[in-house]
């Protein structure tokens, strides 16, 4: 009885429909693909098969900068969101105080307030304080939306930790320090690493508070693209992003196995 | 003593760090948007320090009506479509076969992995009146002129569903996943239809995830002005737009500051709704 229901669930027409919908979700990437290797300048029709634009790219000194920007903004951010986040998971773990509730609500307000409104927010904050837009505003924005995901990520691991282990370690004679470091560290580390997954995550994503936040210097790959769209966008553009999507994808591919390997030795 | 010293300081040099930083960059600069909301703009594009409320008032003229009008439109149609959409398929990876569960998530999540404006521009290219769909279509001799897709209402809706389906599946596929396979036996048992099954056991037990995914959906799409840009050309304004609008093009910084507060008011309520049936931890 039992078999057979599951039998039912999974029958063709789930299957194409869920192959209707992974294409839609596939299609547009296929599209930028494809069309960084094709001979024509012209994104529209497919002529031939070349690698030239791999090439090329590298000339075009403006797109290959605002793809330097892209890796460096991410990877400050996603660093500085997993030290201060993870920081304040422990704290909140280890000690009890009294702005705790208040707190840890207001790590909700980034999630959950539209991007827009938090984007002008900085703009006109930074503004004001005549601070001109520059990478550093640019991290300090992406750390303030990506740092919220890792305390929880981290927060939601250390609910599950056995507290007696510490404990333990602490008998043997281990310093705080070093309980810490061979203790609590490696058995929070696959939340950590899921924490910094988000961040990293989030920050190659964005445009809407990049849009804001980014200097004429400190432009990303995203928003090159978005002024690029109007005019035409060049198959280089495509070649970068194809690059760009490949490599977050297999980052982010290797950070999941380790993890698992990770959770499973635990 | 000390000891209850040394724990203070341990916990402000580990708390410490996010409270500042959250305060910093995000309590002021939020104060901010309400304080600038009261000023008056002045004709060089600046603040003058002079109280108003007049930036209020203008919410209520006709214009402002009609872009919230179509936005909320458009973000209701989003999450609907989104809905409508992504339950069956949430529905389907949480019941397929084991093995299979964790790559049909993953296959989900690779597309969310890159950017999303990047995505965007590939729909662009394929909606093009030059591109591709159109060229398919000629040459199949299905439809003789190219159809103009790109740069309408429809286009954009199609760019806001892209890329919001996801945060629409995950919520709902978290909650069909927890959903007690014995009570739909149960009630199989008991001789309720399919459909009954569906309305009266998995659609009540799935709710939480309907709303957690709706509001993940609807309040995002209020302020993706970059897909009405790239899909829709900026033909019809939506809020998103407005605002980007009155920092970069118009420098009216108080009505800006006056449309985001309207946002903002907008999602505290749908949040107040939702904190009725879920909780915020399901949000992240």
């Amino acid at each position: 009885m039992k078999k057979q229901r599951k039998v039912r669930e999974f029958k063709p027409g789930s299957i194409l429909y869920a192959c209707l919908i992974y294409l839609f979700l596939y299609l547009p990437i296929f599209v930028v693909i494809a069309f960084s290797f094709n001979t024509s300048k012209m994104n529209i029709t497919f002529e031939g098969f070349t690698f030239a634009w791999y090439g090329r790219m590298f000339e075009n000194r403006q797109l290959m900068q605002s793809f330097v920007n892209t890796v460096i903004v991410a990877g400050a951010s996603t660093i500085l969101s997993v030290i201060i986040g993870t920081l304040c998971a422990l704290g909140m773990y280890k000690f009890k105080f009294k702005l705790k509730k208040v707190i840890s609500s207001s790590l909700y307000i980034p999630i959950v307030i539209p991007e827009l409104v938090f984007a002008i927010a900085l703009l006109i904050f930074f503004t004001s304080l005549n601070i001109s837009m520059s990478m550093g505003t640019l991290i300090i924005a992406h750390v303030t939306f990506s740092m919220p995901f890792v305390v929880i990520t981290v927060r939601a691991r250390l609910a599950g930790f056995d507290k007696s282990i510490e404990e333990a370690a602490r008998d043997l004679g281990a310093n705080e320090f070093r309980t810490f470091w061979r203790v609590t560290l490696p058995m929070i580390f696959p939340g950590v690493i899921s924490g910094g997954m988000l961040a990293l995550t989030m920050s190659l994503d964005d445009v809407v508070v990049s849009f804001f936040t980014a200097g004429p210097e400190s432009t990303t790959l995203p928003l090159k693209i978005l002024g690029m769209v109007r005019k035409g966008v060049s198959p280089d553009v495509n070649a970068l992003s194809t690059l760009m999507i490949i490599g977050t994808i297999v980052i982010l591919l290797t950070s999941t196995l380790i993890q698992g390997r990770l959770e499973k030795k635990l | 003593m000390i000891k209850s010293f040394k724990k203070r300081l341990a916990a402000i040099v580990t708390v410490g760090p996010t409270v500042l930083w959250l305060g910093a960059f995000l309590m002021i600069p939020l104060a901010y948007v309400i304080g600038i909301s009261f000023l008056t703009k002045n004709a060089y594009g600046g603040v003058d320090f002079a109280p108003t409320v007049s930036n209020y008032i203008s919410l209520f003229q006709s214009e402002y009506a009609k872009v919230f009008l179509d936005s909320l439109w458009l973000s209701l149609e989003t999450t609907v479509i989104c809905l409508l959409v992504g339950y069956p398929f949430a529905y389907i990876i949480a019941n397929a076969p084991r093995k299979w569960k964790p790559v049909l998530v993953l296959l989900l999540m690779l597309p969310f992995w890159t950017n999303s404006l990047i995505r965007t521009y590939g729909w662009n290219t394929l909606l093009r009146t030059e591109g591709i769909i159109n060229h398919v279509l000629q040459n199949l001799g299905l439809i003789e002129k190219p159809l103009e897709m790109l740069y309408t209402d429809g286009a954009v809706l199609l760019g806001m569903v892209y890329a919001l389906l996801p945060f629409t599946v995950l919520p709902l596929h978290t909650s069909i996943e927890k959903l007690d396979k014995s009570l739909l036996e149960a009630a199989d048992d008991l001789g309720a239809s399919r459909l009954h099954v569906f309305t009266r056991v998995v659609l009540p037990l799935t709710m939480p995830g309907i709303f957690a995914g709706s509001i993940q959906t609807f309040i995002p799409s209020l302020g993706f002005f970059f897909i009405s840009d790239m899909m829709g050309g900026a033909k019809t304004m939506y809020i998103g737009n407005l605002i980007k609008n009155q920092f970069l093009s118009a420098r009216n910084w108080p009505l800006g500051a006056v449309l985001s507060i309207v946002l903002i008011v907008i999602t505290l309520i749908l949040m107040k709704l939702y904190t009725r049936v879920g909780s915020l931890e399901d949000m992240a």
